[in-house]
């Protein structure tokens, strides 16, 4: 019974890594629409979230289907309720990539010619980065690479604070183009959601291999963490 | 918390095999705390010392302290006889002896106490109702004990250990010989009795330890591997042993 368990569970693995490489790749196509103003590569991202969400509801049953019928204990349950979580997570971020696409279709309706654009490749390169350090360390076991990523989010909410400003001056300056502004507004506070999902699946990570609830402590520093747990 | 029973150092012996190594533990008052471990870790054989119910058998020796409320019971001058009414212990297989259903719960009581036939009835209630039997037996009090089915039969050894108002209840795999609706109506039981007495529960069915269960000790080989609230024991269990037996790596 063990290694049929042990199966299953690899198998549920495979399915959650396969959601994560769709969601990745509907990020990676809906940064693209924005930074090249393209409503084909926007369309085909919300047409794809349906196969998502319908993974996503796939792997839901299939852990509840592992509780109910296992009845996993310690590290197993762990596991088992850390990729229920991160399946729900990476769903969200797949939304994300949708409400971008979304914005992008309203955007290129107004004269890009006589709008001052915002360069969003920092943020989107900063998010894909940290949402892909976040399932690498799932796929390796690696806290460190967990913590890492946490520490980062904060970069990606002060860029985020800064564009709230930037759009609010513009919207002051050239009220008429306000509906831009805030599709860009949109486009920027999803990209920082992306930079949250990927730190609460570091956190559903670190619970995992340590057990430990690391979600609103404030503190995402592993080497204290580590003189706590000596002290 | 406070502690009901404090164990130091204590060893075991079948002869001149050891079968309990240096065990420490501190059980607490009016709580559940299973006993979980591989067949043959000593966790039986660690229960049995409560009630020094092992000197019934020949060349069986226990060193170390065992303190019941201060007391250390493995002292030859304690009173065995009222060390075992204030320990009561059930076994695996339902136990009821040969006479009705009401001399089953008398019997220890008459054992016991010097009481009125009156008092004598009234405790017997008491301690059906306390083992939630007495709905299902109250119009056949003389009849048979053992014409009960197996799980009303254990319930009945329950009642009838509970007879004497012990301070400490023992179970040894209590419903590994019953079907799974008997299986939860004690383990409903066990959650009332813990109200009045203190519970240690050995049993092999790691969801009932879980369900059960306030803490959860780990035994392995004979020693105690780990002790600690159950909730930390099925979800986050220090001890690398622990971790793999309850998640069937071995045992």
């Amino acid at each position: 019974m063990r290694e049929h368990f042990a199966q299953e569970l690899n198998n549920l693995n495979q399915h959650v890594l396969t959601l994560a490489a769709k969601t990745e790749h509907a990020i990676q196509q809906s940064t693209k629409a924005v930074s090249k103003h393209c409503a084909d590569t926007a369309r085909k991202v919300i047409a794809g979230d349906y196969q998502i969400d319908m993974d996503e509801i796939k792997i839901e049953s299939i852990c509840l289907e592992m509780l109910a019928l296992y009845q996993p204990v310690a590290s197993d349950l762990r596991h088992v309720i850390t990729l229920l979580k991160i399946n729900n997570e990476i769903e969200r971020a797949a939304d994300y990539a949708v409400k971008i696409s979304r914005s992008v279709l309203d955007m290129i309706t107004y004269d890009l010619e006589k709008i001052e654009e915002y360069d969003f490749s920092e943020m989107a390169s900063i998010s894909r980065e940290m949402l892909r350090s976040a399932l690498d360390s799932m796929v390796y076991h690696d806290t460190n690479m967990s913590y890492n990523v946490l520490k980062r989010d904060e970069k990606l909410d002060s860029i985020h604070k800064g564009n709230y400003q930037w759009a609010r001056n513009m919207i002051i300056k050239h009220p008429e183009e306000a509906g831009y502004y805030l599709d860009c507004l949109t486009v920027s506070s999803s990209f920082e959601r992306i930079g949250d999902i990927a730190t609460n699946i570091c956190e559903d990570i670190i619970y995992f291999h340590q057990g430990k609830i690391v979600r609103h402590t404030g503190n995402t520093n592993k080497d204290s963490e580590c003189q706590k747990e000596k002290s | 918390m406070p502690n009901k029973v404090i164990v130091k150092n204590l060893n075991f012996f079948y002869g001149k095999s050891q079968a309990l190594f240096e065990n420490n533990i501190e059980i607490k008052e009016k709580k559940i705390t299973a006993v979980i471990g591989p067949s043959g870790c000593g966790k039986s054989t660690h229960l049995r010392t409560y009630n020094r119910i092992f000197e019934l058998y020949r060349n069986q020796s226990a060193t170390g302290e065992i303190l019941i409320d201060g007391e250390n019971i493995l002292d030859p001058g304690v009173d065995v006889l009222e060390l075992r009414r204030k320990v009561g212990m059930i076994f695996q297989k339902p136990t009821p002896f040969p006479m009705s259903v009401y001399e089953n719960v008398a019997y220890p009581i008459r054992l016991h106490f010097k009481l009125s036939k009156s008092e004598i009835a009234q405790r017997v209630e008491e301690s059906l109702i306390g083992a939630s039997l007495w709905d299902e037996v109250k119009d056949k009090l003389h009849h048979s004990g053992l014409a009960l089915s197996g799980g009303q039969q254990q319930r009945l050894c329950i009642a009838r250990a509970i007879a004497t108002r012990p301070e400490i209840v023992l179970m040894d795999e209590p419903t590994s010989a019953i079907d799974p609706i008997a299986t939860l109506k004690i383990e409903e039981l066990l959650i009332h009795l813990k109200k009045q007495f203190t519970i240690l529960i050995v049993t092999h069915n790691m969801q009932q330890a879980a369900r059960v269960s306030d803490y959860t000790c780990f035994f392995y080989k004979g020693q105690i591997m780990e002790y600690n609230v159950t909730n930390d024991i099925f979800t986050n269990p220090q001890n690398k042993k622990t971790e793999e037996y309850i998640t069937g790596r071995f045992g």
